[in-house]
């Protein structure tokens, strides 16, 4: 099975946005909320300065607090590999939401606890994710980690790389390259 | 210098996390004081079952009281609920790996228990129900008349009772995304500071109903049968002193786990240390020292001590202030935990 | 100066919209999310800004459900920006023009009737007939900006009217394009033909390529960054594009030319530029090297705060590099009053380079001719165009001037103009200093706006036509410019919500009530549209299904046989301009140092966000959600001076002691502590772009003071200054 995972290539990020747009219209997404979106980060003091800008989004742990703490199993991991919500099994307890290290997650005006899937309905088109598939820079690339001929793959083994809060242990599978 | 922008302002999350709001602390506060009556009317079972006579004894009177309490803090959980109408889906399902399915569970269980509990001494304690339905004597005598029976209610009462004062603490405890609760002392501190509430709270209803006649009217009697102890008469001093002792004990070792609590975050890493400025400074900073440590724990040890060597005469002041510092611990613990976060030293450097 | 103390706000009567009128704070927008409902996809092309990038829009259960790029469309190739990504949101955006509006009551007073489409013409075609009959039709002018004014503009012409502009030449691009008219006798049209992706050193005066959203160049751009090519980003504040730079020079607001003349000055005396393309197209390069000798990187540094070493460096990192080397032309070049000269300069820095039909630098761009309906004939007029009378007000406007038109209608001379139709421009964020286009709308018989929002001008308008959006309608065929020529169709994907039409319709019920129903010959602009390409050996309905016909592969290398023709009065590429020098111009650039900003006061610069075009944009409800207000940004120790602090609310006062709208601070290490910076296009006063209503602050209402530049025209941008308002 593959073992998906996204690769974002931060030196061309321009935090346009464009992704968050995307995916507000591929998924539904209510206008206020997102399910992905742009951090800035800013070092230095005038004028010797860099910035670093990620796309962020649920980073779909392998190892995800927010499946195991959820007392119905509507936050589960399905048959992609992917972390997903069963709209009619959750209660709205929000445990979940607080165990996110990445605050990935938000209550969604109907009740239930929303989040990015990976848009796995476009995977199993054989598309990509709305967000990657948009992207003007071509920052953002998805496939099989597993696969060794997969760009995921290529790309991490040949450039510098990093995930969010690798010290909180979940094993992220959305991965920054610098 | 660090400037960290985000275009993510999803409500309840951002700026920072805020999903649960008095709800929970209401619930955990009040759990925690059942789990604390539990266990120690699972003690004075099984004094009972050895043949003591345990009629003065409060405790047996908190299975009713906790019975009620549990149904103020289960429908503040369900308020807490942004999907309520699904919440059946919890009783479908057994998750092993999740507290709060475990909690589900127990608490279930727990229902049984304080109801069976609450027949032990009911058609005694409130009569007006205990005249309609003859079959409550026969319940209760089932238990009353068998010392092994109420052994195994007594050890029933107590493992649950500790079950649900300890599970809410590994609840939060296991969220590593909160770094002021991913902490072990959580569940300990929890269920020790869950027994000095309910310590109070048994205080407290002793005073409210000192040994008048027993009340023959439903609402009375209902009352009566949550608070007061078997009998006309007025508690000895000497239980009474017991109790009191009992929670100076109680609130001292919470204290004690208190100070472990701060002195684990702030020898952690730096997510830990934030996170304990969180509680020591700030707006939560003053409810901590102020509702928590001295109107919660240091000013009733002071005044029960003082109480005890008659230095003050004996007043529900200090079960009153346990009661409000147990709250203020939980609403303080369970805001600034939201507010708390894994501070990322490779974003920060 | 009088300060516009009471601004008038459109408000519109309950009775209109209905229970609708009511503001209410936005509720999410949820829709029902249909699963595997049937699709239905129609491709079309964008006008959320003037790109006009080759879209797919996907239709789910009847409802628009998103706007995503058209694979074959070689602009947006297959991936939108984020404004054609929330297209959608223009389409659900609340605060939509519903019904044509008749002003009742004094104009600005905003008491409105709603009128049926008949009525709103016959009350228009009345004025128009009158205007023509007393002053003639050169006093009916129209602004303008957007494709859909094609039949609008038409019909007006067959009526009469000569005076026709857009603010994206003198507001805009327009200075640039004189630049580059003088020097390689071409302007550079739109889009510009960068050759981003293929360059070896890419270099960004001012263009913050990346927060402005310029579709295939920010593809491009991201590309240039993945190949690790040098990038050079001149600008005072640390843009996103900066960050992605090897050299980010924080130059001193309005001494960019100086910057400039000081490479040139480095790579003539070095040697470094190309010679054999100076040889060959040059003409008076000799009187211009002389001209630009004293201009020597360390008297640069003096003046731009760029210390020498760097301008050198900087310098021989573009020219070893020639003819693969890009100075990015810049787009919306009017910041200083000089910035045709300027533009001139980046031009001639090119032109050195040699890098016109090369590799890496301008590439030869190409389109596709289309057959030409026959229409009929426009009247002749033997008036001088009102905005530029006989070229004497700005001898090298080759577009016209839109502050131009704006001028004769105040002042009533060579004659009056009496009439404005204003096609989806807000002409009072759009032009600078809104005193005069209000002082301008009082002189006006008639004042009609064409829009889809609510703009600030409607506010002030006779007659409000409330025209669909683009993903609801049918426009003029796009002939694209580009490394390959292409044709786009625009075509109906969904319907108009409420009485909104699109405007070649409006242009056919304007000709029938001006009596002039001949100009607009046919029955349906579909007919129109299959004509020019069944002409044009275009298959139609290949156009409708696919959305892009490409045309054929050009060279657009002079390399690969691509030809190249300077229009300039030598023939060749003029580093000296004899035409200036006639027309007492400076036939070199000559470089003017800007003024200094009054004690305690900041210029202000401005600039675009990516998921905002202009103040279109502010109540899309997707768009919004993401940028909801702007900011002035100052700098960490400016702020630290002045007690400001990140999310403090402050008012801007300008020069001119007028006050700005309440504005968020946003306190960063990336500007200059001597400058500061707000986004273009918020702050709206119009109470019927309710949910942009009052977010953020306006740039335009600040923009009380201009320079105009003398050879064309343009208005500049960055001339105020402004200082702080605490406690706002």
């Amino acid at each position: 099975m593959a073992r998906y995972g996204m690769v974002i290539d931060t030196t061309k990020c321009v935090g346009c946005m464009d992704c968050v747009v995307a995916c507000q219209a591929e998924n539904d997404v209510p206008v206020g909320y997102a399910r992905d979106w742009i951090t800035t980060t800013v070092r230095g003091e005038f004028p010797k300065l860099t910035m670093e800008i990620r796309t962020e989004r649920c980073n779909h742990c392998e190892n995800p607090p927010c499946v195991t703490c959820c007392p119905t199993g509507a936050s589960h991991v399905n048959d992609l590999g992917l972390v997903k919500v069963k709209a009619n099994r959750c209660i709205g307890c929000k445990a979940c939401i607080a165990s996110c290290p990445y605050g990935a997650r938000y209550v969604h005006p109907k009740g239930y606890v929303d989040k990015c899937t990976f848009c796995d309905h476009r995977i199993r088109d054989g598309k990509d994710p709305a967000c990657v598939s948009v992207c003007p820079t071509r920052c953002m690339y998805f496939g099989d980690l597993d696969d060794p001929r997969s760009t995921v793959a290529q790309l991490l083994r040949s450039r510098k790389w990093h995930v969010l809060l690798p010290e909180a242990g979940t094993r992220p599978r959305v991965f920054y390259l610098t | 210098m660090l400037e960290v922008t985000t275009t993510r302002h999803n409500p309840g999350i951002d700026p920072s996390l805020h999903v649960w709001g008095w709800e929970i602390p209401l619930y955990l506060f009040v759990g925690g004081m059942v789990a604390g009556m539990m266990i120690f009317a699972g003690w004075a079972m099984l004094r009972t079952a050895r043949g003591d006579d345990t009629r003065s004894f409060f405790s047996l009177q908190m299975p009713l009281l906790a019975f009620m309490l549990l149904n103020i803090g289960m429908l503040a959980l369900l308020l807490d609920l942004s999907h309520p109408l699904y919440v059946w889906a919890v009783y479908i399902t057994f998750q092993p790996a999740s507290p709060m399915s475990w909690g589900s569970w127990v608490l279930l269980a727990v229902y049984g228990i304080l109801l069976v509990s609450a027949l032990v001494r009911l058609p005694e304690s409130w009569p007006w129900l205990g005249s309609r339905v003859p079959g409550l004597q026969k319940a209760s005598a089932y238990f009353t008349g068998s010392p092994g029976r109420m052994r195994w209610l007594g050890y029933l009462n107590i493992a649950f009772g500790i079950a649900v004062g300890i599970y809410t603490g590994i609840l939060l405890n296991t969220m590593v995304a909160r770094p002021l609760w991913n902490t072990a002392v959580l569940p300990l501190l929890f269920l020790v500071s869950g027994m000095s509430a309910a310590a109070a709270a048994m205080h407290l209803a002793s005073r409210v109903f000192p040994g008048r006649p027993a009340p023959r009217s439903l609402v009375g009697g209902l009352l009566a049968a949550m608070t007061q102890p078997l009998g006309p008469q007025p508690p000895e001093k000497s239980t009474v002193n017991t109790l009191i002792r009992a929670d100076v004990a109680l609130l001292a070792v919470e204290l004690v786990l208190i100070a472990l609590l701060l002195l684990s975050l702030v020898t952690s890493n730096l997510s830990q240390i934030e996170a304990a400025k969180l509680l020591l400074a700030g707006k939560y900073g003053i409810v901590f020292w102020v509702g928590v440590i001295a109107v919660g724990i240091v000013v009733p040890i002071v005044l029960q001590a003082l109480e005890l060597t008659h230095r003050i005469p004996h007043t529900v002041v200090p079960a009153v202030l346990v009661l409000v510092g147990g709250f203020a611990l939980r609403w303080v613990l369970v805001n600034a935990g939201q507010a708390s976060e894994i501070v990322s030293t490779a974003a920060r450097f | 100066m009088e300060r516009l103390s009471r601004r008038k706000f459109l408000q519109i009567s309950a009775a209109t919209f209905g229970a609708g009128a009511v503001a209410t704070p936005m509720a999410p927008l949820t829709r029902a999310a249909a699963p595997g409902g049937a699709v239905r996809t129609v491709p079309t092309y964008c006008e959320m800004c003037f790109w006009r990038c080759g879209g797919v829009a996907h239709v789910r259960d009847g409802r628009l459900w998103k706007f995503e790029g058209n694979p074959l469309d070689p602009q947006s190739r297959g991936r939108l920006c984020p404004r054609g990504t929330g297209a959608i949101g223009a389409h659900y955006d609340p605060d939509r023009l519903q019904k044509p509006l008749l002003r009742k009551g004094e104009r600005g007073k905003e008491q409105w009737a709603t009128v049926s489409w008949d009525e709103a013409f016959g009350f228009i075609a009345d004025r128009m007939k009158k205007i023509k009959a007393e002053y003639g039709a050169e006093s009916i002018a129209m602004f303008n900006h957007g494709v859909g004014v094609r039949f609008l503009q038409h019909v007006l012409r067959s009526y009469g009217a000569i005076n026709f502009a857009g603010p994206s030449f003198a507001q805009c691009r327009g200075p640039r394009d004189v630049g580059f008219m003088l020097t390689m006798g071409t302007d550079l049209g739109s889009p510009e033909p960068t050759d981003i992706e293929n360059t070896d050193c890419l270099v960004l005066i001012g263009s913050h390529l990346g927060e402005n959203m310029h579709n295939l160049q920010v593809q491009e751009f991201a590309n240039a960054v993945e190949r690790r090519i040098p990038i050079i980003v001149v600008d005072p504040r640390y843009s996103v594009a900066a960050s992605k730079a090897k050299h980010w020079l924080p130059i001193k607001p309005g001494t960019d030319l100086a910057l400039l003349l000081a490479w040139m000055n480095l790579l003539v005396s070095e040697g470094l530029y190309d010679r054999e393309f100076v040889a060959k197209y040059g003409h008076g390069f000799d009187r211009f090297a002389a001209a630009i000798r004293p201009y020597t990187p360390d008297w640069a540094a003096q003046q731009t705060g760029i210390d020498a070493q760097t301008i050198r460096a900087t310098a021989r990192e573009f020219a070893i590099r020639h003819p693969h080397s890009l100075i990015h032309p810049g787009r919306r070049v009017n910041w200083n009053g000089d910035d045709a000269q300027r533009s001139r300069a980046i031009a001639l820095l090119n032109a050195l380079l040699g890098n016109w039909g090369r590799r890496g630098g301008i590439y030869i761009n190409h389109h596709v001719e289309l057959a030409a309906f026959p229409l009929p004939k426009y009247p002749k007029s033997d008036r001088p165009k009102a905005d530029n009378p006989n070229y004497e007000r700005y001898p090298f406007a080759h577009e016209a001037v839109t502050t131009g038109i704006r001028e004769t209608t105040l002042t009533g001379k060579p004659y009056p103009i009496k009439a404005w139709w204003v096609y989806s421009t807000d002409l009072i964020h759009a032009l600078p200093n809104e005193a005069e286009t209000l002082k301008a709308i009082d002189q006006l018989d008639l004042l009609v706006v064409v829009d889809t929002m609510p703009s600030e001008i409607a506010g002030y308008a006779d007659v409000v036509l409330p025209e669909d959006m683009f993903l609801e309608r049918y426009d003029e065929l796009l002939a694209g410019w580009g490394r390959q020529g292409w044709v786009a169709l625009r075509q109906p994907v969904v319907a108009a919500p409420h009485d909104q039409k699109p405007a070649w319709w409006m242009a056919k019920q304007l000709a029938e009530k001006l009596g002039i129903p001949e100009a607009m010959p046919f029955k349906h602009i579909e007919e129109y549209l299959a004509w020019r390409c069944e002409k044009s050996n275009i298959d139609f309905a290949k156009l409708k299904a696919e959305g892009v016909i490409l045309g054929p592969k050009e060279p657009i290398y002079v390399d690969d046989g691509a030809e190249i023709e300077f229009g300039t009065p030598s023939g060749k590429v003029e580093f000296w301009s004899e035409q200036l020098e006639k027309a007492g111009f400076d036939p070199v650039p000559k470089y003017t140092p800007p003024e200094r900003a009054p004690e305690g006061y900041f210029p202000l610069i401005t600039g675009r966000a990516p998921v905002h075009t202009f103040s279109r944009t502010q109540s899309n409800p997707y768009l919004a959600s993401l940028m909801p207000e702007n900011e002035v940004w100052v700098n960490a120790a400016t702020a630290d001076r002045l007690g400001l602090k990140t999310g403090e609310v402050v008012k801007l006062r300008n020069q001119d002691g007028v006050v700005g709208q309440p504005v968020k601070v946003k306190v960063t290490q990336r500007i200059r502590p001597d400058t500061v910076y707000m986004v273009y296009g918020f702050g709206h006063t119009n109470k019927m772009r309710r949910h942009a209503y009052l977010k953020g602050a306006s740039v335009a209402q600040l923009t009380t003071r201009y320079k105009t530049d003398p050879l064309m025209g343009g208005t500049s941008l960055h001339s105020n200054f402004v200082t702080f308002v605490k406690g706002a």
